[in-house]
């Protein structure tokens, strides 16, 4: 029936109070579930940008489109796909890590460009920057070690060349 | 302090005055004050309400009767949810209202404070914007603002949250701004490509139907539809909403289509190949199931809302814009295509399958409401409730002005009868106002008998008194093996006692052969307000009816001849 796969859409917003749960709303009413969000001022404070990652039935997106940018406060939201966009997330992973595996962490570490913010004597806090793909492959390799902990910013998106993000 | 100085309630009305408002319904409490003592000395005429949901549908009564604006003024708490109702009503049916609420001194909110509710968020689903006042130099944009969104484009309802010590503050007047409104599209507007393709379409179809909406009501475009529908000689269905927009008297009208729309408007979509819908927007309540609707016709969609374009029916082509605008510059692109053969088939369709009922014996709803109409004329506005009644009214009101037809379409809130009646007749005191409830309906909102009364507005209170739900009852009956449950009305009031309660006029019929004398009694009483309780046929069922996910050519057209209940 549906076809529910993982959408990249952005938004550029008014910064006001309340438009976040607006603009939620019309993804919980269309039955989209949000998987990654971030949201920050832009250029100008008068405004901010969404980059928001859902899944949600790919038939319907065309109508949740129009109806996020058919509130007031929604400047203009559009569905990216990966071709002409600059993704980038950044994480952070706290990982189980005795002396005698330090080495081989960090070797791992390292294949990935990825920078060490912490350590103790039993765990590592790497952090990770690229696309998500890759951190999620980082994730796949750290995962034998133990994971204590994880965040992950969310895709960050932006266009390439001088087209204005839409 | 300066004497130019006033508080941001007297700017708001100020300023709302200034913009051709004239009338505020509502109903005052602890948060309102403020605005409330800004109106005792000021032209604004307050309207006084008994419950805040009446106030809102009476602003959306006065709203659907002129095309302008209706303004509410309620208070903080449960004055504000008390109005979600009516702004859920006006939102579903594109009705432009200002909605100001009371709401706890800026410190308390969020604080679970007395009569303090989030108001703002309630609001988000329901609005078509929604505004929280911080800055008392900020209440002259909001409120032009608010109106500018409430009536252009689509029209819907805005709602404006006040606090209290806001509301009080001493400001210096502020000069008119700009808007600051940047994500505030500006309607689309038809492109030459789409009108051409519309056009083409049209011609080349041998059984076009246009399906007449709210739209075109709402932009003002009777004309270029009569002027369309005339020229290329295509019959026009109206929806519920649409009513009026092409007068139902006109030889081309096939009146209202779908669930219990005329056999012959069912008949003429279920058989044309191509459906040209202008400012409607395939309500399921005609489409049913939209894989199964009307599968072989070609469709044309002309709406301003970008949401609607294949929201429920895909459709070949879309005409994105105001549709008055858009019908004007679709004109020129017109050629007559052969439609001679459909038209011969729709009128046999009309001749075969009338809408009927019984004018003797026990009275039937659809003899009073048909003669009220009748004798109350075309220039009268016709309000209605929700339930049998109200698709009775859409069957045999015969309208010819879109003003004058005034319905709960989508939302379908029981209660909208009355007070949207009362907000027509203060807006339109030379008009006779007349409004049709269900026993059902009438008793949800039935304490603004005294906002009419007090008003001595002459609105007639047709009571259509099945003592049932009547449209619960009829889904039970013909779905649910007759299992009737919650729906019987045992403990109605005495309607003529209740007119007595409020000093109103009361008239009671019971048999067909009362009901010209009886109306013509009603009609000629200008006093103020009366009752008409016409006691009918319990058990009558509204015919023709499509059942939930059938389509429209497999309505049952007139009750089967059986056992009790059928009402045949």
């Amino acid at each position: 029936m549906s076809e529910s796969i993982k959408h990249t859409i952005s938004l550029l917003v008014s910064n006001k109070p309340g438009v976040l749960t607006r603009v939620a709303l019309v993804f919980a009413r269309r039955g989209f579930n949000i998987d990654s969000l971030v949201v920050s001022q832009g250029q100008t404070e008068e405004f901010s940008r969404m980059n928001i990652e859902a899944t949600g039935d790919t038939r319907t997106l065309h109508l949740m489109l129009a109806q996020l940018n058919r509130l007031v406060d929604v400047i203009h939201a559009v569905e990216h796909d990966s071709s002409n966009v600059i993704q980038r997330e950044l994480a952070l992973f706290k990982v189980t890590c005795p002396p005698e595996k330090r080495t081989e962490v960090l070797q791992i570490a390292e294949t990935f460009r990825s920078q060490t913010v912490d350590i103790s004597d039993d765990s590592i806090t790497l952090q990770v920057t690229g696309k998500s793909s890759k951190v999620n492959a980082f994730r796949q390799m750290m995962s034998p070690f133990g994971i204590l902990e994880l965040v992950r910013t969310g895709k960050v998106l932006m266009s390439r060349g001088a087209t204005i993000t839409a | 302090m300066a004497d130019s100085m006033k508080t941001t309630a007297e700017v708001m009305l100020d300023v709302l005055y200034e913009s051709g408002i004239r009338h505020v319904f509502g109903i005052p409490g602890g948060n309102s004050i403020p605005i409330y003592d800004a109106l005792t000395h000021h032209p604004l005429e307050l309207v006084l309400t008994r419950h805040e949901q009446g106030a809102t549908h009476m602003a959306d009564g006065y709203a659907r009767s002129t095309g302008q604006p209706g303004v509410v003024c309620v208070t903080s708490g449960p004055g504000a949810t008390n109005t979600l109702t009516g702004i859920l009503t006006a939102m579903m049916d594109s009705v432009p209202l200002v909605v100001i609420t009371g709401q706890s001194v800026t410190p308390n909110i969020g604080l679970d404070a007395f009569q303090e509710a989030d108001v703002l968020g309630m609001s988000f689903p329901a609005v078509k914007h929604s505004y929280m006042v911080t800055n008392p130099n900020d209440i002259s944009r909001i409120i032009r603002e608010a109106l500018h969104i409430a009536t252009s484009g689509r029209p819907g309802p805005v709602l404006i949250d006040i606090p209290k010590d806001v509301s009080a503050t001493m400001i210096e007047p502020p000069e008119a701004s700009e808007y600051d409104l940047p994500g505030y599209k500006a309607p689309p507007v038809a492109k030459e490509e789409d009108l051409k393709n519309a056009a083409s379409l049209m011609k080349r179809s041998l059984r076009p139907v246009i399906m007449a909406g709210h739209g075109v009501i709402l932009s003002g475009a009777e004309e270029e539809l009569r002027s369309i529908a005339e020229t290329m000689d295509i019959p026009v269905v109206t929806t519920l909403l649409g009513k009026g927009g092409f007068p139902d008297t006109h030889e081309l009208s096939l009146g209202m289509p779908g669930m219990h729309g005329t056999a012959y408007a069912n008949k003429a979509l279920s058989n044309a190949d191509l459906i040209v819908a202008i400012g409607a927007r395939w309500d399921d309540r005609i489409t049913g199931v939209p894989e199964r609707f009307c599968p072989n016709a070609r469709k044309v969609h002309f709406d301003i809302d970008p949401v609607e374009i294949n929201k429920i029916i895909p459709v070949d082509c879309a005409v994105s814009g105001d549709a008055k605008a858009s019908l004007a510059a679709l004109i020129p692109h017109l050629e007559k295509g052969e439609t001679t053969r459909w038209i011969k088939q729709v009128n046999r369709w009309r001749r075969d399958y009338p809408l009927k009922y019984r004018k003797e014996g026990k009275l039937r709803a659809q003899h009073i409401i048909e003669e009220l109409a009748d004798m109350a004329g075309p220039k009268a506005v016709a309000c209605t409730d929700v339930g049998q009644h109200q698709m009775w009214s859409a069957q045999f009101i015969k309208s010819e002005n879109g003003k004058n037809w005034l319905t709960s379409g989508g939302a379908g809130t029981m209660g909208f009868g009355l007070p949207a009646a009362i907000g027509a007749q203060l807006a339109r005191p030379k008009d006779v106002v007349y409004t049709v409830v269900g026993d059902g309906s009438f008793q949800m909102t039935l304490c603004e008998l005294a906002t009419a009364a007090v008003q001595k507005l002459p609105i007639k209170i047709l009571v259509v008194n099945n003592r049932y739900l009547g449209m619960v009852r009829q889904w039970q009956h013909l779905f649910y093996e007759d299992r009737l449950t919650g729906v019987d009305l045992d403990g109605n009031p005495d309607f003529m006692k209740l007119a007595t309660a409020y000093g109103i006029k009361g008239f009671r019929v019971k048999r067909s052969s009362d009901v010209r004398k009886t109306l013509k009694a009603a009609l000629d009483w200008n006093e103020g307000p009366c009752i008409i309780e016409a006691v009918v046929e319990q058990h009558d069922n509204v015919f023709p009816m499509v059942p939930a996910g059938a389509t429209l050519d497999e309505m049952i057209i007139e009750a089967p001849r059986s056992k009790r209940g059928m009402g045949e």
